[in-house]
């Protein structure tokens, strides 16, 4: 079996929970779980040093971490990685990472796993936006990308000792600004939960009625496509669906949204999905783990009150 | 222009778009065996693609250039390439194959035609509707020695090339030297349509067949299934049932 290379995951500069997830999938695949960190400053490397099942971790060290270009984030950590079965998370930007590494070492990459056989040679993706799944087995060593929220994250107990290697690649495109966010409200993609109107909301304007639970939650507001298609006030960065953003998130609350194949496409991995719907037969309660048939004029005031005694 | 290291100072760029034959995204999916079945299902081009097409038909109309459609696929994808020639695509080719290639193979074979092309630019989307992997673009790029940006969701071309991609907590706005590779989310982009004279043209037009061998692949397709069924859920009626939901998930599932 060949030795596997984690490419910790980072997120606002410190490395993500994500992480762990990733050894648990490593050790799947392999022995020697080497944690690459990519980084400009190395003491975040030091957050790695707890987690179980990590031999070696090395801080790759270069400015160029400080943003992100394809070319040269894949050239600096090649530089610095054994070779072996890479793995990395499946974010947009890891995907990206993934595929520019597998093509630098001319090996294969399977992106977006979300099932490791027993003796770590059959890796399960989704196709068809999770239509259906396809399982494959390597013949070489690989990048493999693993999705969030998947597999149990690796404990905390571990103490890997932190090796320090500076590194650098060529950057190929120049970043002139970067815009934030008006809201400080996260994307679909980057957030644990999502709550998504459809159609069904009768007017963009209600969407402030999402807004209110999902301040309460800490969750992101998603939408369907019917709804990005009706209104302009709904920009295309919130659709969730085959042909928007593929979120698979530990809950999805799906209000007025009847569940079209394609909305369904983008989400039904999610872990919890509850739906509030007025009517009955609408397809997404087939998805849902609970439904509730009620108008969202009925059920969003309930919920969002129930929410703040919950939650205190 | 760059193919022979001179600027003669126009601005004559030789562009490449890559396309791919997908089922339709409001299809249902059938496995028969333990492999997919697309025997009865209508195949389109991926939606992204479309985004693709768009924004290398603008880099073109924004100083002159060449747009050439690239696909890798059998004969039936011949339809894809005349759905984009009709949009006003200049050339198209099909890498003649119809074998499993994974990402490495594939790639390889992309980046042998885009090199002999002598390209400036290749546009893709985002992801293919179905692997949904979104490798070929960045992928195809590191072959090439290219830089490249992916998920854009916006594109200028005065001044020189920008780009729109999301990054964590926002967009960054990114200049773009060529040659590079751009992979197109759909953004702000709206897509032009075809029209009757582009349809007869695209009718007419020639599809250059290239016979193409498949690499040797190490990634071997084991088998296909449906995703495991979810168990039946709890469905309440009534508005008022929204309190025992949050009480369940906070009791039942453990995640609020």
């Amino acid at each position: 079996m060949s030795e596997t290379i984690v490419i910790a995951e980072l997120s606002k500069g410190r490395i993500s929970a994500t992480t762990n997830e990733l050894v648990t999938a490593a050790k799947n695949l392999g022995p020697n779980c080497t944690l690459i960190v990519p980084c400009k400053d190395t003491d975040i490397a030091n957050d790695a040093s707890s987690i179980s099942g990590v031999s070696k971790i090395i801080a790759a060290k270069s400015g160029i971490f400080s943003n992100y270009d394809a070319a040269a984030w894949a050239e600096a950590i090649d530089n610095v990685s054994p070779s072996g079965i890479i793995v990395t998370s499946s974010s947009t930007q890891s995907k990206d990472l993934a595929a520019r590494l597998a093509a630098r070492r001319s090996i294969p990459v399977v992106q977006d796993v979300v099932e490791i056989s027993n003796d770590g040679t059959v890796l399960t993706s989704p196709i068809y936006s999770g239509k259906a799944l396809q399982s494959v087995k390597l013949s070489s060593d690989a990048v493999v990308s693993i999705r969030a929220n998947v597999f149990t994250p690796a404990d905390n107990s571990g103490s890997a000792e932190v090796q320090v290697i500076d590194t650098s690649g060529n950057i190929k495109t120049a970043l002139k600004e970067m815009v934030q966010r008006a809201s400080q409200r996260l994307d679909v993609s980057e957030a644990n939960i999502v709550i998504s109107g459809g159609r069904g909301m009768g007017t963009p304007a209600n969407f402030s009625h999402l807004e209110e639970i999902a301040d309460k939650l800490g969750a992101a507001v998603g939408a369907s496509r019917a709804a990005v298609d009706t209104w302009d006030e709904i920009p295309h960065s919130m659709q969730v669906g085959q042909t928007g953003k593929t979120v698979n998130p530990n809950l999805y609350i799906a209000v007025g949204i009847s569940g079209a194949i394609q909305h369904l496409a983008g989400m039904r991995s999610s872990k919890y999905i509850v739906a509030i719907n007025k009517d009955a037969d609408a397809p997404i309660f087939q998805h849902a783990d609970y439904g509730i048939v009620a108008t969202w004029e009925e059920a969003l005031p309930v919920l969002s009150s129930s929410l703040s005694s919950l939650l205190g | 222009m760059s193919s022979l290291g001179i600027d003669i100072g126009d601005t004559m760029v030789n562009i490449a778009v890559l396309v791919k034959q997908v089922p339709d995204t409001n299809s249902k999916i059938q496995i028969t065996g333990d492999r997919v079945d697309l025997s009865s299902v209508k195949m389109d081009i991926s939606p992204y693609d479309e985004f693709a097409v768009e924004n290398a038909l603008q880099h073109k109309e924004s100083g002159g250039g060449t747009v050439t459609a690239i696909t890798v696929g059998p004969a039936g994808a011949d339809k894809v390439l005349k759905g984009v020639k009709a949009l006003g695509v200049d050339n198209i080719i099909r890498l003649d194959c119809d074998d499993y290639m994974d990402s490495n193979g594939l790639q390889s074979i992309l980046a042998q035609e885009i090199s002999s092309g002598g390209y400036d630019i290749v546009y893709c989307g985002k992801s293919a509707a179905d692997t949904g992997s979104g490798s070929t673009g960045p992928g195809l790029a590191e072959r090439l020695g290219w830089g490249s940006v992916s998920n854009i969701t916006d594109i200028t071309f005065e001044g020189g090339l920008t780009v729109t991609s999301p990054s964590e907590g926002g967009n960054a706005i990114i200049s773009v030297t060529l040659p590079a590779v751009v992979s197109c989310d759909k953004g702000s982009t709206k897509v032009r349509k075809s029209n009757v004279k582009g349809i007869m043209m695209a009718k007419r037009a020639q599809v250059d067949v290239k016979p193409i061998t498949a690499p040797v692949s190490s990634v071997s397709i084991v088998s296909h299934m449906m995703p495991p069924a979810k168990p039946a859920g709890k469905k309440f009626e009534g508005g008022d049932s929204a309190q025992t939901v949050a009480q369940l998930l906070r009791d039942e599932a453990n995640i609020i």
